[in-house]
């Protein structure tokens, strides 16, 4: 992690976009589905179309509350107003958003390294359209033409806005880390960077001490990652430093995060400033929640991240290593958690449940497919008994995994993963010591580093078929 | 209420950039003199003291008025594209943009 030189402090705040998890876009009845053909969900009212009116989404504001909530946002009557600009990613030349009356206003988001972020507001608007650039170098400067593509253009977002509290560029990674999993918990969006589900946008600049007035502050945009978060920051706030140090100024501008090149540069070289001349959208009347409303919601809630986390530690007890809070981490982040508390309530050990969740079920999970808890519960249990080794329990899940279920004995018999019983191994290693009756001398005599090279040999003779903790019992116990 | 400063040519030629208009020299002079009469009228009722008046949102007595979240068809992409001054790759094909790609 770099460290600004001398009493150097960045000062960073966070603007989060994230698309709604609903069916349809903000204001009409198209699809909200990502990846379709380009302009095949549109109609007039998200091209802008003469004589259309957009008509506000229940779901969405449902889900923008329970955002709000979770963010323990003020939730205020709110208004919509017009945002004015243009530029073709909207066909209507301004964009519906909310400006001095959001939905969400003040609330706050707790660090899981123990630092709280005030939350200015969470509102509501429409995203825009996807251009493309075409002709000259397919660089953007170079661009010659753009094409556009609307199926984007009115999908449901809420931005939510940061206060200047952030410090480092590790806190901001974790900021937006803690973020994406209370969208997901809140079943608000599926928080998916790469797709542009959920998109960061940051505001560095950089002062001499915690004292110092805000400095002159850029924006960064296009943060696809959470590690694109920190590397950006620490890169834009290292050259505010130089510019500042070498006695230049910082321009206040939008700044370009280019990934490849691991460097910020700028975007907008229009020299006119933001003026979004805001108004209140006529086509549309005041949003405002009732008590009733957003109480139901409130109790409908699911836990939140951190304290799905806590529940992980008390299940470990006080057995918990950096290893386990790692995968701790891991395992709320990816929303797998259920299966590791539906494992410790069937009595698995929650150290062999947490590992094989927060690895090999969250890499089985990650290459596509699905899985009920209750199956992976059996197979934990079957692993824990010795049923199945650790390496054929891995196998096992794989399949259930691609196969989207099944009943982990019957795929464990037909991968021929049936346990051997105490004879069979019995047999196979007498013949292993009987081949290898140098090496055994030396194991008995004390060279413990022989027992893997005899366990190897007896998984070989069993294609991997014998459990290596029963195996090395065995040895132990020959041994004397 | 302290007076906000008068409007300038300067302010009518900047709205006038913003809302992408051409105006000469001799209409920005006359709509300079239009503006700041609307201005005008609103500092008038600006004046007023309505401390004891709920705001008006919307001249309709209306709030939360919503659909439901359910699909509906969207329009056929031929017919939307036939709409556009140019297409390319069935998007709608526009001038070089200066910005963001998004």
């Amino acid at each position: 992690m770099a460290e600004l030189p001398d009493d150097w402090e960045m000062v960073v705040g966070l603007e989060v976009h994230t698309e709604l998890a609903t069916s349809t876009k903000l204001f009409c009845g198209c699809s909200n589905a990502f990846g379709g053909e380009p302009n095949t969900n549109v109609c007039p009212v998200c091209l802008g179309l003469p004589g259309s009116l957009p008509v506000l989404n229940e779901k969405a504001v449902e889900l923008a509350i329970r955002i709000g909530l979770a963010l323990h946002c003020e939730i205020a009557p709110s208004v919509f107003a017009r945002k004015n600009y243009f530029y073709p990613d909207q066909p209507k030349d301004y964009q519906i958003s909310q400006y001095d009356k959001p939905l969400n206003g003040i609330g706050h988001l707790d660090l899981p390294d123990g630092t709280r972020v005030v939350v200015e507001r969470a509102h509501m608007e429409e995203d825009t359209g996807k251009t493309t650039h075409l002709g000259g170098t397919g660089r953007i400067h170079g661009a010659d033409e753009s094409i556009v593509d609307y199926n984007r253009a009115g999908v449901p977002l809420v931005e939510i806005v940061s206060g200047p509290d952030i410090r480092s560029a590790e806190q901001a990674r974790l900021y937006a880390a803690e973020l994406r999993a209370i969208l997901i918990a809140t079943g608000a969006s599926d928080g998916r960077m790469e797709e542009g589900s959920m998109r960061v946008d940051a505001n560095v600049s950089v002062r001499r001490g915690p004292d110092a007035p805000f400095g002159t502050r850029c924006e960064i945009k296009n943060l696809n990652s959470l590690r694109s978060v920190q590397r950006a920051i620490d890169h834009e706030a290292l050259r505010q430093v130089m510019l500042l140090e070498a006695g230049e100024t910082v321009t206040q501008e939008t700044r370009h995060w280019d990934e490849d090149a691991g460097r910020t540069q700028t975007l907008r070289s229009k020299e006119e400033a933001y003026d979004y001349r805001y108004f209140p959208e006529p086509d549309l009347v005041p949003l405002a929640p009732s008590d009733e409303q957003i109480d139901a919601i409130r109790a409908s809630l699911p836990p939140m991240p951190a304290e799905r986390r806590r529940t992980l530690l008390g299940l470990l007890g006080d057995s918990v290593t950096e290893a386990h809070a790692d995968q701790i981490s891991s395992v709320v982040d990816q929303d797998l958690d259920r299966f590791v508390t539906a494992a410790a309530a069937a009595g698995v050990g929650a150290p062999l449940a947490l590992a094989r969740v927060a690895n090999e079920l969250a890499g089985a999970l990650g290459d596509g497919g699905e899985l009920e808890e209750g199956t992976m519960v059996v197979l934990l249990e079957m692993e824990e008994a010795g049923e199945v080794s650790a390496t054929q329990a891995k196998a096992v899940l794989a399949d259930l995994v691609a196969a989207g279920g099944g009943d982990p004995r019957a795929v464990a018999k037909a991968k021929g993963f049936e346990q051997m019983d105490a004879g069979a191994l019995d047999a196979v290693l007498d013949a292993v010591i009987a081949e290898n009756a140098d090496a055994w001398q030396r194991y008995v005599e004390g060279d413990d580093k022989l027992a893997g090279f005899f366990t190897g040999k007896v998984m070989a003779a069993t294609k991997g078929q014998a459990d290596g903790k029963a195996v090395n019992a065995s040895l132990r116990q020959r041994r004397g | 209420m302290s007076e906000p400063a008068p409007l300038s040519a300067d302010d009518v030629a900047k709205v006038a950039v913003l809302a992408r208009l051409n105006l000469t020299d001799e209409e920005v002079e006359r709509f300079t003199g239009q503006l700041a009469s609307i201005l005008g009228h609103a500092a008038d009722l600006a004046a007023l003291d309505l401390s004891t008046l709920k705001v008006t949102e919307h001249p309709l007595e209306l709030s939360n008025v919503l659909r439901a979240d359910e699909v509906r068809p969207s329009l056929d992409r031929a017919e939307v594209l036939s709409q556009a001054p140019a297409v390319a790759d069935d998007r709608f094909l526009v001038p070089q943009i200066v910005g963001e790609e998004g």
